[in-house]
């Protein structure tokens, strides 16, 4: 308000004072406020320069952030409403019934559950040691000059869309499972009773495999970033000690970000849970559970994206529509959980020793 | 201090009785310096593998893919629609046009409302619990799966409307570009300083249009990357289509008609058991990648230009 008096009166400037005056005299307000603004003031208000065009900016913004919520809430009693009638009707025993046959009315998620969770695995098992592998290359050991040509290509890999992996694993490691992995698998691992069976070429082995692909520059990116979070005095004081540099590594990095590195994990698993297309294009799409990887299989992903549309029936629709949402409350758990863990590190003090 | 340096001198009977040194040549030390090394080039040698065997796969599909996609390509790829099954020919030119359009609405939507949010996140939620809530909420919808956007937005619209569109399918993709917009443009505006928003409040700018004047603009090739990003990355997706915009093997330019788009029609003829169709599907993943590529390679280009501005 003084602010604003002081523009309305641009030529009461207080003359200078003498430096010995430590006291000055309040300056002589006029009692009552002038009734028309001044023109610096009008000129101001006309350019959007008033409170109103300030707070309905912030408010705008406002909105927009909060339509993230609405948007999560709103996916969420979406498909909540059109899964009531599977909800009702099977109630958890949905999760736990191993019978898929829409034809006589029986649903159960357990095959997809177990489809997801074996093919999440097989891609976990063999993307976290080459991600790590590649974070630590990166990070660590790689001359400068090269680190960013290979973060650029990591990245690369993360820009190819998911149909195109699918089309190539189609055509080139479906008949490598077939022909190279399966039988030499089947023949050296075969006790394990993991690789027994027919062996098409499609399967789980087949989905972990291009899965494995598809999440491993998720994982190296986010691992490199935390690790290069980790500060330098680290690196340097158990270098000191006389330690090797994967003694270094192993001590100085890796355990100052081993949180980081867990929830980097769990987003590359978030990502694998939710992945469709190419998981749906190799995986043979068969509901059934089977000991053997190279066994066809179906995800909860897959399923929908490959009976949604020729669904006949509320009852059908809505067992699809009741996969969404399991796979959605799913991920968002997963998320959640690996969110806060990057946080714990990223943000939090940097480099404590434990 | 000064006693104790002047004490030494004097007294050396004093000193105690001096360690025998240590021998570092023994067999058993000599045996554990070569474990240590030896671990030491293993683990190396096996992060360089790692990085190799990771970069194969790339090289691998890329070269296919343009081995394969090039030897198919041709003029009627880019001017015809797709031929009947049997019929020799035919091209995507619908597919082109179509993913084109609902990219274009998909940005329309995404966004402004991904900018507006992170505008928020970074100029008034700072500290603030909605703030952090929000920014939270992004990351974790930004880790939904597609296939779960497709059926909420079927569920949504398309049973509402009681057909699929083009529409619901821009609807689809935008709801899958905010999240990212809406973090990298808050992370790029915390990086303009805070000088420089003064100096706009200081001349008597107002808040609003300091905010979209000076900060925004500051960080605009970042924000612009962070929109390519997100283009980049919804242009290749194909689950939330399936149910919404559905396809189709004619031409269409309605909003409000199931309409074509490339990543489908890739998926319909990958899954076909013809041969002509699986050619045409090596075509259009190679157009379909080398837009995805020329976004990314903008993308690089902006970010330069935001490196060079940022260090001033």
């Amino acid at each position: 308000m003084t602010a604003n008096d002081a523009l309305d009166r641009p030529d009461n400037i207080p003359s200078q004072q003498p430096l010995t005056h430590f006291v000055s005299e309040s300056p002589v307000l006029p009692a009552t406020p002038s009734p028309e603004p001044s023109p610096i003031r009008n000129f101001l208000n006309s350019r959007g320069s008033g409170k109103l065009a300030d707070q309905s900016f912030a408010g705008l913004m406002l909105l927009c952030a909060c339509s993230i919520f609405a948007i999560v809430i709103f996916i969420a009693w979406i498909l909540i409403l059109r899964s009531k009638l599977t909800l009702a009707q099977f109630g958890f025993s949905f999760f736990t019934s191993s019978s898929w046959d829409p034809v006589s009315g029986q649903f159960g998620a357990l095959p997809f559950i177990f489809g997801t969770l074996v093919t999440s695995f097989l891609a976990l098992l063999m993307a976290v040691p080459l991600a790590l592998g590649v974070a630590i290359f990166l990070t660590e050991l790689c001359p400068r000059g090269l680190r960013a040509p290979i973060s650029f290509v990591t990245e690369l890999l993360a820009a190819i869309p998911s149909v195109v992996y699918g089309l190539w694993a189609i055509f080139v490691l479906v008949p490598i499972v077939r022909d190279n992995l399966g039988p030499f698998l089947a023949q050296y691992l075969g006790w394990t009773g993991l690789f027994g069976g027919m062996n098409v070429g499609v399967g789980m082995l087949t989905a972990g495999i291009i899965l494995a692909i598809m999440i491993l520059p998720i994982i190296s990116s986010i691992t490199r970033d935390i690790m290069l979070a980790v500060p330098n005095a680290q690196r340097e004081a158990v270098l000191a000690l006389g330690a090797t540099r994967w003694e270094m590594i192993r001590t100085g990095v890796l355990r100052n970000a081993r949180i980081g590195i867990v929830g980097a994990v769990i987003l590359g698993l978030g990502r694998a849970l939710g992945e469709t297309m190419a998981v749906t294009m190799v995986i043979g799409n068969s509901p059934t559970i089977s000991k053997s990887l190279l066994a066809p299989g179906y995800t909860l992903a897959s399923v929908i994206a490959n009976e949604f549309a020729e669904a006949s029936g509320d009852l059908y629709t809505s067992a699809l529509i009741e996969i969404g949402l399991a796979l959605f409350l799913v991920t968002i758990v997963v998320n959640a959980v690996a969110r806060l863990l990057v946080w714990a590190v990223t943000r939090g003090a940097p480099g404590r020793v434990s | 201090m000064s006693t104790a340096a002047t004490n030494l001198p004097a007294s050396p009977d004093a000193n105690p009785p001096q360690r025998p040194p240590m021998d570092f040549n023994t067999s058993h030390a000599r045996w554990n310096d070569r474990l240590r090394n030896g671990v030491n080039y293993l683990i190396s040698g096996a992060a360089i593998l790692a990085t190799v065997i990771v970069i194969i796969p790339l090289i691998a599909i890329l070269v296919y893919l343009l081995y394969k996609g090039a030897s198919s390509l041709n003029v009627d790829f880019f001017t015809k629609i797709p031929a009947p099954v049997g019929e020799p020919g035919g091209g995507m030119a619908n597919s082109i046009v179509g993913s084109g359009i609902i990219l274009a609405l998909s940005s329309a939507m995404g966004i402004p409302i991904g900018i507006a949010a992170g505008v928020y996140l970074a100029e008034y939620g700072r500290g603030r619990f909605l703030g952090n809530a929000v920014r939270f909420t992004a990351d974790v919808l930004n880790g939904v799966p597609s296939i779960v956007m497709g059926i909420a937005i079927y569920a949504l619209i398309v049973m509402q409307q009681k057909h699929f569109s083009a529409f619901a399918g821009g609807v689809a993709l935008a709801i899958m570009m905010i999240p990212t917009i809406t973090r990298t443009t808050e992370e790029m505006l915390a990086t303009v300083p805070h000088s420089i928003r003064e100096a706009a409040l200081g001349l008597g700018v107002p808040r609003w249009r300091t905010t979209l004047s000076v900060a925004l603009r500051t960080a605009s090739p970042g924000i612009i990357t962070g929109c390519m990003l997100a283009f980049a990355r919804v242009a290749g997706e194909t689950a939330p289509l399936l149910f919404t915009a559905l396809g189709n093997q004619f031409w269409s330019v309605s909003l409000n008609q199931p309409i074509a788009a490339l990543p489908l029609q890739i998926y319909l003829y990958a899954e076909s058991p013809y041969d002509e169709w699986h050619r045409l599907a090596w075509a259009g993943a190679l157009v379909l990648i080398v837009m995805i590529m020329v976004s990314v390679t903008l993308v690089r280009i902006f970010a330069n230009r935001g490196a060079l501005k940022g260090g001033n």
